[in-house]
């Protein structure tokens, strides 16, 4: 995400200049206006969750800071300390506002490292699925298969209810659940640019395997790889929020924005709503945003729809 | 045919060891065994018979054939909680989870098909464009928070719905379900909703395409230059076609939705096994769920080798796919 940004911000920078893949690309996806707000929303949206400790009223974890006799007011009251809960506290005297952002940061940076870890496990598999084929392949291909035969929501509460929660385990639920996916589309498309003449020519030149693989195919299933990731990511901050609402996923030390839901659920019944609704919000926000340039990526990544 | 389902039988009983392996393993390799099958409130010399009793003192092979020899008859040990068989506890809750899964996935037809019927043939009227945006809104809503959501609204300030528990059951045809009463009804409504919103979507999107694909197809053209009935024409020349992929896709999705019953029981206090783990996962209650996981596996080996068995019958070709 900061990448494009910053390549963004370096092509507005150089001025007009030639017609780059790049600048193609970029001209594509802003095409549509929704996926263009889109991603104007998902980098405000890292952006604030990256920057939170500068600016929030208050570190919702720092004990000094927080007022128990604050707890479960509704959104607009004011606090012992002169400032205003604009979305309210939660049970232990919380600022919402301050809370749902540290919960960002983490819902974020699991999301966002178990996608990358699952991308960087599952292309080097996929990989050598497409290169090595034969029997190698059948049986990678096989267990991917088998593993895709089962919801992700499955593997990942299996995973969880024997090794039990945490930052790490969760990390590890979500990558074995992701990886599947990368390895599949990896192997597709590098069985298409195996084929294909500059392979063979890296071939002739008698370069290694590992260069040929790593540094001649992989750069040419780019494309379909950061489509799926930006898929994948929303899935994995989904799911990692759906498990810790469970109590499966992070422990109360890492209060992700399921967690923060979860923990207002017990006040939803006495009609204290702001609790669960707003980290909801900013967690469909996300998901949203994250779907959406999803989307446009996918359809100007396409080379059957180049126009 | 004989030797792809010969194939496909030997393939999942390879899952199913494979599954209970990395439980077993799960269970008593990365875990200390005496904490995770032992009561921890039992005494010292409880601790040292249920040791011998569960061979914990033995070689790890020998365990592994133990624990097998155990789950094969169906003996997966008893609850801490309940006191009674971790087995029987998950199968009777199963129909619980069932009945919530079945009536998603009704819903998810009588609500997605002819939405997505209706958007497949008048694409741009504002009705279809609605529908297609919420379809959007239901795959990225996280199905937690929606129910959460309807609790808050049908059941705390309109007061129109129950948010917890099953309801009244009733016995008909020898199947004791809520869906006979109308207490039981008005507690299924929720949850199955819930469970059903991501289905719906999809069915919806799927119906939509095959109905835009279909009309322009000859078959359409001929039955509506043979004069016939515009309501004919959608609902015998259309609809049987493409109810094909969707009847498919719904197949595959019943276990997704078995599995998603996890969450939308946990909110909605549906006492089925997906509650039951969660439930005894927070309490420690180890049997439960070794055995919940060795059920869940079971049903879902069973589920996918049912559903690639019938897409061998209907579509001759994924066998011949097989013989590459």
């Amino acid at each position: 995400m900061a990448a494009i940004e910053e390549r963004l911000s370096a092509v507005e920078q150089s001025g007009k200049g030639a017609e780059t893949p790049f600048r193609r690309f970029m001209s594509d996806f802003l095409d549509s206006r929704v996926a263009t707000a889109a991603l104007v929303t998902l980098a405000a949206i890292v952006l604030l969750a990256v920057l939170a400790p500068l600016y929030v009223p208050q570190n919702p974890y720092d004990l000094a800071q927080v007022d128990v006799l604050d707890a479960r007011l509704p959104p607009g009251s004011k606090s012992y300390q002169g400032y205003t809960f604009w979305l309210g506290t939660d049970g232990a005297g919380r600022d919402l506002f301050s809370a749902i952002l540290y919960g960002l940061r983490i819902s974020l940076s699991v999301g966002v490292m178990s996608g990358f870890i699952a991308l960087v496990i599952g292309s080097a598999v996929g990989l050598v699925a497409a290169y090595a084929g034969g029997r190698t392949e059948n049986f990678i291909m096989r267990v991917v298969d088998i593993q895709l035969s089962f919801p992700a929501i499955l593997i990942a509460l299996m995973l969880l209810a024997v090794f039990g929660k945490g930052v790490d385990k969760i990390m590890i639920a979500l990558v074995t659940v992701q990886w599947a996916y990368y390895a599949r589309t990896v192997r597709g498309s590098a069985l298409v640019e195996g084929g294909k003449e500059y392979v063979e020519a890296a071939r002739c030149l008698g370069l290694s395997h590992a260069r040929i693989l790593f540094r001649h195919i992989l750069p040419n299933c780019m494309a379909p790889l950061i489509v799926v990731g930006t898929v994948q990511t929303a899935h994995a901050i989904a799911l990692e929020a759906t498990l810790s609402f469970l109590g499966v996923g992070l422990p109360q030390t890492e209060p992700s924005l399921g967690l923060l839901i979860s923990n207002g659920f017990e006040y939803m019944l006495s009609g204290r709503y702001w609790i669960s609704f707003f980290p909801g919000v900013a967690l469909l926000i996300t998901i949203v945003s994250i779907n959406l340039v999803g989307d446009q990526l996918r359809d100007v990544l396409n080379p059957r729809l180049q126009r | 045919m004989t030797a792809f389902m010969i194939r496909r039988l030997l393939q999942s009983a390879a899952v199913v060891f494979v599954m209970s392996v990395i439980v077993f393993f799960g269970v008593n390799v990365v875990g200390d065994p005496v904490d995770m099958l032992i009561n921890p409130e039992a005494d010292q010399e409880d601790i040292e018979n249920a040791i011998k009793a569960l061979g914990l003192d033995r070689p790890i092979g020998e365990q592994y054939l133990h624990f097998a020899k155990n789950a094969l008859t169906g003996n997966l040990g008893k609850s801490f909680i309940f006191g009674e068989p971790a087995l029987m506890l998950i199968l009777q809750r199963m129909p619980a989870t069932m009945e919530l899964a079945f009536a998603a996935l009704m819903m998810a037809i009588f609500l997605g098909i002819p939405l997505g019927l209706y958007a497949g043939l008048k694409p741009e009227s504002p009705v279809s464009r609605t529908v297609m945006a919420s379809s959007i809104l239901g795959f990225s809503l996280p199905t937690f928070w929606v129910g959460l959501m309807m609790i808050m609204v049908f059941a705390v300030i309109l007061g129109w719905l129950p948010s917890t528990g099953r309801g009244e059951t009733a016995t008909f045809l020898g199947i004791t379900s809520s869906l006979f009463t109308l207490n039981g009804l008005s507690h299924i409504l929720m949850p199955a909703l819930n469970l059903a919103l991501l289905k719906i979507s999809l069915v919806i999107r799927i119906t939509r395409a095959g109905t835009r694909e279909a009309i322009h197809q000859d078959y359409i053209k001929f039955a509506r230059a043979k004069g016939l009935s515009q309501r004919r024409v959608i609902f015998v020349h259309l609809l049987k076609n493409i109810l094909i992929p969707v009847v498919t896709v719904l197949g595959l999705e019943f276990g997704n939705l078995v599995a998603f019953s996890v969450v939308t029981e946990t909110i909605f206090a549906w006492p089925g096994m997906g509650k039951l783990l969660i439930d005894s996962i927070q309490q420690l209650d180890r049997p439960v769920i070794v055995a919940y996981l060795i059920i869940i596996v079971l049903l879902f080996v069973l589920l996918n080798l049912i559903v690639d068995i019938l897409y061998s019958i209907l579509d001759p070709r994924v066998r011949l796919g097989e013989k590459r």
